[in-house]
């Protein structure tokens, strides 16, 4: 009889301990994840650093296009097509881990695309390049 | 690798970027540029590649491998008068690919350090949406843009009903459920996003015709950047931030150079529809005036005997592959000692740039090419105006008739030069389907033919004089 309300109580207690632990888990989840954004970035968010950087870039794109010259706006069409397949860096993370899901072949799948990208931009950019010659 | 050595080589892919699109800024220094890009782009990759999450190394090396393989065959064979076309199918599949990194982040955020599925911070869902977005459209966009340009849809503006209510009432759409997504986070709703914005890209594309290509082409650059951007701020990665914005301006630079040489606003070019209602009244009693018309050997006999000669390409010479019969008769005529040069519109041809690619590659020294604010000037002085393929960016109506719908466009003012000689296959009008005032003057001769067995008959006539 004392037994039985003994292994009931145990495992009620489990139980609770479990849900606790559970708790702490999620907590634990949301810390890092607050914590990592504010160490990070010492106190600004991600988002007003990512916007920071966006803007500057935007300045310093518009500036570098506006002094390429008027021949060899096919070629910038080319090479800038070329590096933004940079976006093979998310591709990579995603198709990067051991285990094998949905995630893994989306990742798998971009990095295929952007690949051809990547050669083919470039490869057609180095031979327009080339044919630019001056008078001899 | 740590974090902050990894956030470092980005910087240095980033500066790389900035560097090849720097080195563009004259053909000398262009080579050096586009090396300083693939610089970039293999640090972007290694550095990802020695990252602590990314293990499966056997897969990506095979995806990388098919994907190279594919992208270098295909720029080694294609021709420069496909460009344009090629380009555009290259932004499909940046477009395609923000799509699936997008998913992957979605389904994984972990992966990423932006959550755990279900439960995705409400900033990242928005940049992840907006990304996603931008990529489908970028990428259905694109495809309907390749097939135009491949001549497997018409390159007629295709317009119908409601089009513009349709597409407003989509982007409201797109607006709710990205919303909806940030309440929610359900898959549904993710996929409903990327359906809409394939039909938007779709419908947003299709009523542009062929001759306002050269804006849609920068413009679908331009979203391809934005589209890296938005996944850049979703994966909280700087180099996909920096890199997607200077694509991204790159592409509106473009745009704007575009328009502001057709005379219409981005926004005039998007709604399309152009030239189609204005056909009408400006060819109208045109039919019994008089052209004159001359043969190959009365245009070599003109030109041979000219001081100065300005050449002005245009789509025409692309369409019909006449670049090197055409530097051949140029070759021909400076060994007689006439002054050749060559004219640029800012929009001849189907691509910004177009024209000086196809001319480069025939060989033409690229300080023999210049363009219009350059050039326009020296018309006057000029005896002999070669117009080679192109129409609607030589017809003076562009500045005397405010009627016309091409009126206030920029043009080449080959009207001041001597005598014009008009490559043309017919009396047909151009893209804008406006009549050029030209064809009937006294000082014009229209050479009917194809642009390239033209210039092959001139070589002939001047090789046996």
């Amino acid at each position: 009889m004392a037994n039985e309300t003994f292994s009931e109580r145990a495992a009620e207690i489990a139980n609770e301990a479990r849900e606790l632990a559970n708790e702490v888990a999620s907590l634990a989840v949301e810390a890092g994840r607050l914590s990592a954004e504010s160490a990070a970035t010492g106190g600004t968010s991600s988002l007003v650093i990512g916007l920071t950087v966006f803007v500057l870039a935007v300045f310093v794109g518009y500036h570098v296009v506006w002094r390429v010259t008027p021949a060899l706006h096919s070629p910038l069409m080319a090479v800038t097509n070329a590096i933004s397949s940079v976006i093979i860096v998310g591709a990579l993370i995603a198709a990067g881990p051991a285990d094998f899901g949905f995630s893994e072949v989306m990742g798998f799948l971009a990095v295929v695309l952007a690949s051809v990208n990547i050669f083919g931009g470039f490869i057609v950019t180095q031979r327009m390049l080339s044919m630019f010659k001056k008078k001899k | 690798m740590n974090a902050d050595l990894a956030a470092l080589l980005y910087l240095v892919a980033s500066v790389c970027f900035v560097m090849a699109l720097r080195g563009l800024s004259h053909p000398t220094t262009s080579r050096t540029g586009n090396l300083y890009g693939m610089v970039g782009m293999t640090i972007a990759i290694i550095t990802t590649l020695a990252m602590p999450g990314v293990v499966s190394y056997a897969l990506i090396i095979v995806g990388m491998l098919i994907g190279g393989a594919i992208g270098t065959v295909i720029a080694l064979r294609i021709q420069m008068t496909a460009l344009p076309q090629l380009v555009a199918a290259f932004h499909s599949l940046v477009g395609l690919a923000a799509v699936f990194v997008a998913a992957a982040a979605f389904y994984k955020p972990q992966a990423y350090g932006i959550g755990v599925p279900g439960d995705i911070s409400i900033a990242s869902l928005i940049e992840m949406s907006l990304g996603v977005a931008i990529g489908a459209i970028t990428f259905t966009g694109s495809v309907v843009a390749f097939a135009k340009l491949q001549g497997l849809v018409s390159g007629k503006p295709l317009v119908f009903p409601l089009q513009h209510p349709l597409n407003a009432a989509l982007g409201i759409l797109l607006v709710v459920l990205i919303v909806a997504l940030c309440l929610g986070q359900s898959g549904l709703v993710f996929w409903l996003i990327v359906l809409i914005a394939l039909v938007l890209g779709f419908l947003l594309i299709l009523p542009i015709g062929g001759a306002d290509m050269p804006v849609v082409v920068s413009m679908l650059n331009s979203y391809s950047g934005w589209a890296a951007c938005g996944i850049g701020f979703t994966l909280q990665n700087n180099l996909l931030i920096i890199t997607g914005a200077l694509v991204g301006s790159s592409g509106a630079i473009l745009s704007y150079i575009m328009c502001k040489g057709m005379n219409r606003s981005i926004i005039n070019v998007i709604l399309g529809g152009f030239g189609g209602e204005t056909a009408g009244p400006a060819a109208g009693g045109d039919e019994d005036r008089t052209v004159k018309s001359g043969s190959a050997d009365d245009a070599a006999f003109l030109m041979k005997n000219a001081g100065k000669v300005i050449i002005v390409p245009g789509y025409g010479m692309a369409v019909a592959q006449a670049q090197h019969a055409l530097r051949e008769m140029a070759d021909f005529l400076k060994k007689e000692g006439v002054d050749v040069r060559y004219a640029i519109h800012p929009v001849a041809g189907r691509m910004p740039g177009h024209m000086n690619v196809l001319l480069a590659e025939a060989n033409v020294p690229y300080d023999e090419v210049f363009e219009m604010d350059e050039i326009n000037r020296d018309f006057n002085g000029t005896d002999v105006a070669f117009v080679i393929g192109a129409n609607d960016i030589t017809n003076p109506a562009a500045k005397t008739d405010p009627a016309s719908p091409i009126y206030g466009m920029p043009i080449l003012d080959v009207e001041n030069s001597g005598t014009v000689l008009f490559v043309k296959r017919s009396m047909a009008s151009g893209y804008a389907g406006v009549q050029n005032e030209l064809f009937f003057r006294d000082n014009t001769m229209m050479l009917f033919d194809d642009a390239k067995k033209m210039c092959e008959h001139i070589v002939k006539a001047l090789e046996a004089s």
